[in-house]
């Protein structure tokens, strides 16, 4: 469903990006990993046609994001990173708005959104200004919109930054339900939510990817079985007791 | 046809300046300043010149737009970008050509509503007399087609930079220069540096020219052709810019 080939970006000199490929299928959530400006949004906007890649392609539900961008795009549901928002606009007023721009159908647009506010829980926030959610509901607001138009693809940045254990729960417990149905590239800084939610995690650093596997295998090279170790191991390029990478 | 996403980006736009204060400040501001201006005893004309016409409205039309026209435009994408929902916008099924167009004609419908605003000054010169509706007319064609091309203009530098203060300086001053283009001072000013052909072109682009010609009732060809021109111009410049600004 989703296909990465070989994405690179330069920014000049500057390698954000480096050859980077995998891909992801219907029913699993693919966790991606990496410290602080390793390329992780860089390669989500380039998924997401909001960049164009320098070299490579992306390919959702068979529409490559470079040549038919568009169509692509039908296919795909995004909650850029810090889920930002026309804070002016009124939670169902912006979906509904989001749900045109999406081209669902005129007489699903009540039902998708009835549907959307359900699932992420925004039953008591439906009228207010987006402006006057909490940071939790605002994330949600964003994770809604991402969904109504019932996508293949789900690309989150970063979706449970800044909420608080009981709101991370509830994001990681929708995910798993949409993970049934969907195909999600979940990008985060949590490990335990890595172990928890995804099938299979891409760790980069600098641009380039330095490891494929599942949490498993990830744990797996720890003695200790500490995931937290092996991402240190793997991003720094150190030599940590006990790990082998 | 016209584009679904364009007319639903529109349709969201528009409304969006009836959500938030700046609309109704703008509208305010717009109405009451125009109406004193026309009218003041001092340096508004229209009881001066004993006649039912509008040309001392129209006079400072103008001024009026050169100093709040880049209040409406400094936010069009300087915001989006700032708060990141340009990364939401455009990674919908939406181009940014699309957008740009959808964004640049809502704001132009806006201040197509405060023109129809300024109607009691219409039926004001009509119980006073009998105007001339055609010129009348051309001079509301004339300000809507020198909106639109300040706009362009604002929406341009609006793209440029993610401070709404300093796209707002920008555009008065590039504003304020292809408006004055056809005056003596700056012209003079120009005159000292470059050769006459091109004194010539510059004078050509000023817009109170061309905005004159239209409010005094002649209404000709090359004029509907330089503010297309003009939009077209600056609207392209808009989508390459927000092309290549987007991501930073």
């Amino acid at each position: 469903m989703l296909e990465i080939k070989s994405l690179t970006k330069s920014f000049g000199d500057f390698k954000a990006v480096d050859n980077i490929s995998f891909s992801a299928n219907k029913g699993e959530v693919l966790g991606f990993l990496g410290p602080n400006g390793a390329g992780k949004s860089t390669t989500m906007k380039m998924i997401t046609g909001f960049l164009d890649p320098s070299i490579g392609d992306a390919t959702i539900c068979g529409k490559s994001i470079k040549e038919e961008t568009l169509s692509a795009q039908q296919n795909l549901g995004y909650v850029p990173e810090n889920a930002p928002l026309y804070e002016e606009m009124f939670v169902r007023e912006f979906l509904e708005f989001i749900a045109k721009m999406r081209e669902v159908e005129l007489d699903k647009i009540e039902s998708s959104i009835d549907k959307v506010i359900k699932m992420c829980a925004l039953e008591s926030v439906e009228f207010q200004k987006l402006e006057t959610l909490s940071k939790g509901y605002k994330r949600r607001v964003s994770l809604a919109q991402a969904l109504i138009h019932d996508p293949k693809v789900l690309i989150l940045d970063e979706p449970t930054d800044g909420l608080d254990p009981n709101q991370k729960h509830d994001v990681r417990e929708l995910i798993k339900e949409l993970a049934k149905e969907k195909c999600i590239l979940i990008s985060t800084h949590i490990l335990e939510e890595v172990e928890e939610i995804c099938d299979r995690c891409i760790i980069i650093g600098e641009g380039e990817k330095l490891f494929e596997g599942t949490p498993q295998e990830l744990k797996a090279k720890s003695d200790k079985g500490r995931i937290q170790d092996v991402f240190r191991a793997i991003t720094l390029g150190n030599e940590l007791e006990g790990v082998r990478v | 046809m016209i584009n679904q996403s364009i007319k639903n980006l529109f349709l969201k736009e528009f409304s969006g300046y009836f959500k938030t204060p700046l609309g109704y400040v703008f509208l305010v501001i717009f109405l009451f300043g125009i109406g004193y201006l026309t009218f003041e005893p001092g340096r508004g004309s229209f009881f001066y010149m004993r006649e039912a016409s509008m040309t001392s409205f129209f006079k400072y039309i103008p001024w009026m737009f050169l100093f709040l026209i880049p209040a409406v435009s400094m936010k069009l994408w300087s915001e989006e970008r700032k708060s990141g929902t340009i990364e939401l916008l455009l990674t919908m099924p939406v181009t940014v050509k699309q957008a740009v167009v959808a964004k640049f004609l809502a704001s132009w419908a806006f201040i197509g509503v405060a023109l129809l605003g300024t109607f009691p000054m219409i039926l004001t010169v009509l119980y006073l007399g009998n105007p001339d509706l055609g010129v009348i007319f051309l001079g509301y064609l004339a300000s809507f087609l020198m909106a639109g091309a300040l706009l362009a203009i604002g929406g341009f530098f609006s793209a440029l930079t993610k401070n709404q203060v300093v796209s707002f300086i920008l555009t008065v001053c590039v504003s304020f220069l292809i408006v004055m283009a056809g005056s003596p001072p700056i012209l003079e000013f120009i005159s000292s540096l470059f050769p006459k052909y091109f004194v010539d072109l510059f004078e050509s682009l000023s817009v109170l020219n061309h905005f004159d010609s239209i409010e005094r009732g002649v209404l000709s060809l090359s004029n509907l052709w330089f503010f297309s021109v003009m939009i077209g111009f600056w609207l392209y410049g808009n989508m390459i810019l927000l092309e290549e600004n987007k991501a930073n």
